[in-house]
């Protein structure tokens, strides 16, 4: 537990100094803001509010949990955390801890546009679909031998997660292929602001998904370990 | 507190070690000497439990490297080559990281960086340190907390004399401490200087192991005296009574400038060894 701590707390004081992840955290939710402010007209209620979140759970809980083990592992700092006596379960607590509650902050950000009634929906879709984009990004992290491989494998994982609920809304080929992804059934959940528009299929397709993130990740730790 | 048997290590079809006995006792400053290459980081991890080995046994605390708890692991400071920092971090904030690990309180982190001479650059961010800045915030860390054994995988290498003197220094205070230590260097003057006990490791074998100047005694094939004369000559003598009087005589006469035995340093005694340089230049 101690140890889960001292990881948290070193995270929180990289967390201005590591810039290329702190845009994540604070792109989507600033554009949010930004975007509903100014753009009034001729625009669908919350239409930003609801594209971007998706958006966010596809991209800055994978980009960060797979930049941040997949440095401390190139670095070698890993290494001496380990020799130090934190637990490989203590180190990936304590990056996921960290990176969801600022990923719940941020969606905070864009839930204040929200009505507030809805915003606890909100942030449950958002809290769940923050957490299996952590699995994936750590299993990314935890598989790829350096910070070149993380990038090259992330890309195309970020891209299909955090696009194809956007690329769904105006094509309906792209929409029958990404109602499998979870982001997509987030996005769905969230235009409706309740259980009953993501229906049954949408809660069949996040648990899957979620199943199927802890499956890889423990594969994925199970082969590599943490070295 | 050390005790290896046998240990034989491949890498794919490469053998790195073979067959490596050591004892290292409680208290003592050990140090193992070699080229390049020779496997002498690989030894290391393999005492420390971070790698596994293919044959033989080692002991640490009187337990099989492999089994090593965290308990264990905490009276154990490592600094490897190897080892990062944090870039983005300053010096403190990297060490903070690791007083909280260890429990120890941040009042410690100055005094550790003051130790290793890092006290001005206490803010300097980690990516901004030289080569061998970073390797005495290795140490710092190591000395944040008080370990009851210590490896050091060259502790000096690319350091200034004078940081070599003063890590020299603290690992002298350590040892008074009682802590015992385990070093590799490729530098022989360090070894005589700071080793109880030595191991030469050429090609993952042992080639001997002693105390310095038990070695260099040993490997004294000549055993002549010179004496330089203030003539600008050199003669050599062999060592015998005979020699003694002649001394003696070109002493009285103000003749003699400096007298040397001809016994070896560490670096010749290698070299007649294994027909190789420590340190290739
Ligand atoms: N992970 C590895 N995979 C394959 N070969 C390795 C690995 N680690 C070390 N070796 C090989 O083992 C041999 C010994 O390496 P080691 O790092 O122990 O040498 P060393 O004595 O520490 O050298 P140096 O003084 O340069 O640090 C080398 O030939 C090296 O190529
Ligand atoms: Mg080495």
């Amino acid at each position: 537990m101690k140890n889960i701590l001292t990881i948290v707390k070193k995270q929180i004081r990289d967390t201005v100094k590591n810039k290329p992840v702190l845009i994540q955290f604070l792109m989507f939710p600033l554009m949010t803001l930004i975007f509903e402010n100014a753009i009034k007209a001729d625009m669908p209620e919350l239409f930003f509010v609801k594209m971007f979140s998706s958006m966010f759970v596809g991209m800055a809980p994978l980009v960060a949990t797979a930049s941040i083990i997949s440095e401390e592992k190139e670095k070698n700092t890993l290494r001496v955390l380990m020799m130090a006596g934190v637990r490989p379960f203590e180190y990936l607590t304590g990056v996921s801890v960290y990176i969801w509650v600022l990923c719940m902050a941020g969606s905070a950000v864009m839930a204040s546009a929200l009505p507030s009634g809805d915003i606890p929906f909100f942030m449950a879709m958002m809290g769940t679909g923050c957490i299996i984009s952590i699995f994936i990004g750590a299993c990314i992290g935890i598989f790829a031998k350096n910070q070149m491989v993380t990038t090259s494998l992330m890309m195309p994982v970020m891209m299909v997660l955090s696009f194809s609920p956007m690329l769904a809304m105006f094509n309906d080929k792209i929409e029958k292929a990404a109602r499998f992804v979870f982001t997509q059934q987030i996005r769905v959940a969230v235009d409706g602001m309740s259980f009953e528009s993501a229906g049954r299929f949408g809660v069949c397709v996040l648990a899957a998904n979620a199943a199927l993130a802890l499956v890889l990740f423990f594969a994925a730790f199970k082969k590599k370990g943490l070295e | 507190m050390i005790r290896c048997r046998g240990i034989e290590k491949s890498f794919s079809d490469k053998k790195v070690l073979s067959g490596i006995d050591l004892d290292i006792n409680d208290g003592q400053i050990f140090g193992l000497l070699g080229p390049s290459g020779a496997g002498k980081t690989t030894l290391i991890k393999i005492i420390t439990g971070q790698l596994s080995y293919d044959g033989g046994s080692a002991l640490i605390m009187d337990k099989e490297a492999g089994d090593l708890t965290r308990e264990d692991n905490r009276r154990i400071g490592i600094m490897m080559d190897n080892f990062g920092v944090y870039d983005r971090f300053s010096c403190t904030d990297n060490l903070k990281v690791f007083a909280d690990i260890y429990g120890t309180p941040y009042a410690k982190i100055a005094e550790s960086l003051e130790l290793v001479g890092l006290k001005s650059a206490a803010k300097k961010s980690a990516s901004d340190l030289s080569k061998g800045m970073r390797a005495r915030l290795q140490l710092a860390r190591v000395f944040m907390h008080s370990p009851e054994i210590l490896f050091l995988d060259e502790p000096t290498s690319g350091l200034d004399p004078r940081s070599s003197k003063a890590i020299h220094r603290l690992i002298r205070d350590k040892k008074k401490e009682g802590c015992t230590i385990f070093l590799t260097t490729h530098n022989m003057e360090e070894a005589y200087e700071l080793c109880d006990t030595v191991a030469l490791l050429n090609e993952g074998r042992i080639v001997d192991i002693g105390a310095p100047d038990e070695l260099c005694r040993k490997y004294d094939s000549k055993k002549t005296i010179r004496v330089h004369l203030n003539t600008g000559e050199d003669i050599e003598l062999p060592c015998g009574e005979e020699s003694g009087k002649k001394i003696d005589e070109l002493i009285a006469a103000g003749k003699a400038e400096t007298i040397h035995s001809s016994e070896p340093d560490l670096e010749t005694v290698f070299l007649e060894l294994t027909g190789k340089k420590l340190e290739e230049e």
